[in-house]
């Protein structure tokens, strides 16, 4: 009843790993415009412009409450009928660098909203401009509690990056399938996208919190 | 519109050798409907040292905040002569705008109660970073700055700690450094002694002393420490209710106040001691 074939595992082996390969850039490139949009979200929502604070707050609760595979199918397919033809790999890094984006500057609105208020009058109190006091004083104060949050949604990105094997993306998932249907033998693939994903999921976890330490004592903060 | 009008009354400048350094024409501070400062007039001359007293909530960190962090909603303050609440457009005043109040804020240094600062760079980096970012120096030059006025207030053995290493007394003494590396002509202080322990406030006073008496810094400093205040202030200055209730020398304000509400807030401070 349990048959694993260890031959069989080793065939796939290299197609796997292939793949594997994929499903990192996937999730690096996602996670890359996520950091970036979502810091563009969060410095929106602090604009003075109350119409533009609310508009991308709207956005971002909005993006936060549909599912991740619906936003996914909706680039991809729906983009089509406003003449915005894409490939699955644009199509799936734009969904998931967005949805990523609205949970990130989730993250960052925290960070910044816990620095205390007495370091924005101290920025006034010497005549900062704006951009310094972010980019200066606020923003890297506003880093390390935000990093656990940051670290949590790159796994969380890797692991979501499956989703977008429905549009045929050739991830990890989508190859995994393919051989199962090819060889009508799935016991072996899935367990071993399992496997995989396990052994870079955990060590990116620990890794992510020692970053955190090196930040935090990098900046000072750490006595 | 009504605000516009009685601009006219203000002077687009103040001239004259005996001008003020700071000036408060009728200013007025509200938060939404809660008044906290009712037409405020006080001007403040070039080297003076005006210590500010008063009980909790009378508007005294206030007076402050209106020069460093916060607009107005009636009158003009001005800085050196310059109107700072307001700028001249036309021949006429007009509020400030942002860039305006950034330029004439450059003017002016202030130190907090828990002294804000930034926690991610080195005593020597909190010196910098105005000077370079703001007024544009070289590191070198900024550099040079910091180290002197950090040797001023004795804390250049600890240039290259960070803010949680030192301890309050200290971390107050690198904030004065700071805020004097920009240069200020008027030097605010909020109440810097009160969040020291007892025996560090010592080295605070001391470097302030200093600034009064070897720098000739104009000075505005709240405070609950009477004895200080009396004895280093030109002037003293008590606030109750959002106005000057009395003011005058400290050793007239001290030991012979006229107002019963000064009267009853020097003897309640006093048995409190
Ligand atoms: N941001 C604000 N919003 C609303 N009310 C405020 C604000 N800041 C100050 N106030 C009110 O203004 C009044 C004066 O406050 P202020 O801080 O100037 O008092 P203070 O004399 O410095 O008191 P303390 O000795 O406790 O520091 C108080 O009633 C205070 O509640
Ligand atoms: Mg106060």
């Amino acid at each position: 009843m349990f048959d694993w074939k260890w031959d069989f595992a080793f065939e796939i082996l290299p197609r796997l790993l292939g793949a594997t390969l994929n499903t990192l850039m996937a999730a690096g490139a996602g996670y890359a415009i996520a950091l970036v949009l979502g810091l563009v979200l969060a410095l929106a929502q602090r604009t003075p412009v109350r119409l533009l604070t609310a508009v991308v707050r709207e956005g971002v609760e909005f993006i936060r409450s549909t599912p991740l595979v619906l936003q996914i199918f909706f680039v991809f397919y729906v983009g089509p009928q406003f003449g915005l033809r894409l490939s699955p790999w644009t199509a799936g890094m734009i969904a998931i660098g967005l949805h990523y984006a609205a949970y990130l500057s989730e993250v960052y609105r925290g960070g910044i909203e816990a620095v205390p208020k007495g370091q924005w009058e101290a920025c006034t109190a010497l005549s900062l401009s704006t951009r310094d006091t972010y980019t200066r004083i606020i923003i890297p104060q506003a880093l390390p509690p935000a990093l656990a949050g940051m670290g949590n949604y790159l796994v969380g990105i890797f692991k979501d990056t499956p989703m977008l094997s429905v549009i045929g993306v050739a991830e990890l998932m989508h190859t995994a399938n393919a051989i199962g249907s090819e060889h009508y033998r799935f016991l072996e693939p899935i367990t071993m996208v399992g496997v995989i994903f396990l052994m870079i999921s955990l060590p990116a976890a620990a890794l992510v919190r020692l970053f955190e330490t090196w930040v935090r004592r990098k900046l000072g903060m750490i006595r | 519109m009504k605000d516009l009008h009685d601009l006219s009354r203000y002077p687009l400048r103040l001239e004259g050798p005996d001008r003020p350094m700071v000036s408060f024409r009728n200013v007025t501070k509200r938060y939404g409907d809660l008044v906290v400062l009712d037409g405020l007039n006080l001007d403040v001359a070039e080297g003076e040292m005006v210590s500010i007293i008063g009980p909790s909530g009378s508007g005294k960190t206030t007076v402050l905040r209106m020069l460093m962090l916060e607009r107005i909603q009636g009158g003009v303050i001005y800085v050196d002569g310059a109107p700072l609440s307001h700028m001249e457009r036309g021949g006429k005043l007009v509020p400030a705008n942002s860039r305006h109040l950034r330029a004439g804020r450059e003017q002016i240094g202030m130190c907090f109660q828990h002294f804000n600062l930034f926690p991610h760079m080195t005593a020597l980096g909190n010196c910098m970073e105005g000077p370079v970012q703001v007024l544009g120096l070289s590191k070198q030059a900024a550099r040079e700055r910091a180290e002197d006025l950090l040797e001023m207030v004795g804390m250049i053995d600890k240039r290259d700690e960070h803010p949680a290493r030192l301890s309050g007394g200290q971390q107050q003494r690198v904030a004065i450094a700071r805020a004097l590396a920009m240069r200020p002509k008027v030097l605010l202080l909020d109440e810097v002694t009160s969040a020291l322990d007892p025996e560090v406030i010592g080295e605070v006073t001391e470097v302030i002393r200093k600034l009064v008496q070897k720098y000739r810094l104009t000075i505005m400093m709240v405070t609950h420490q009477m004895g200080f205040a009396a004895d280093i202030s030109d002037r003293v200055c008590f606030f109750y209710d959002g106005r000057i209730e009395e003011e005058g020398a400290p050793a007239d304000l001290f030991s012979n106040p006229q107002k019963e509400r000064t009267q009853q807030f020097l003897s309640a401070v006093k048995s409190a001691d």
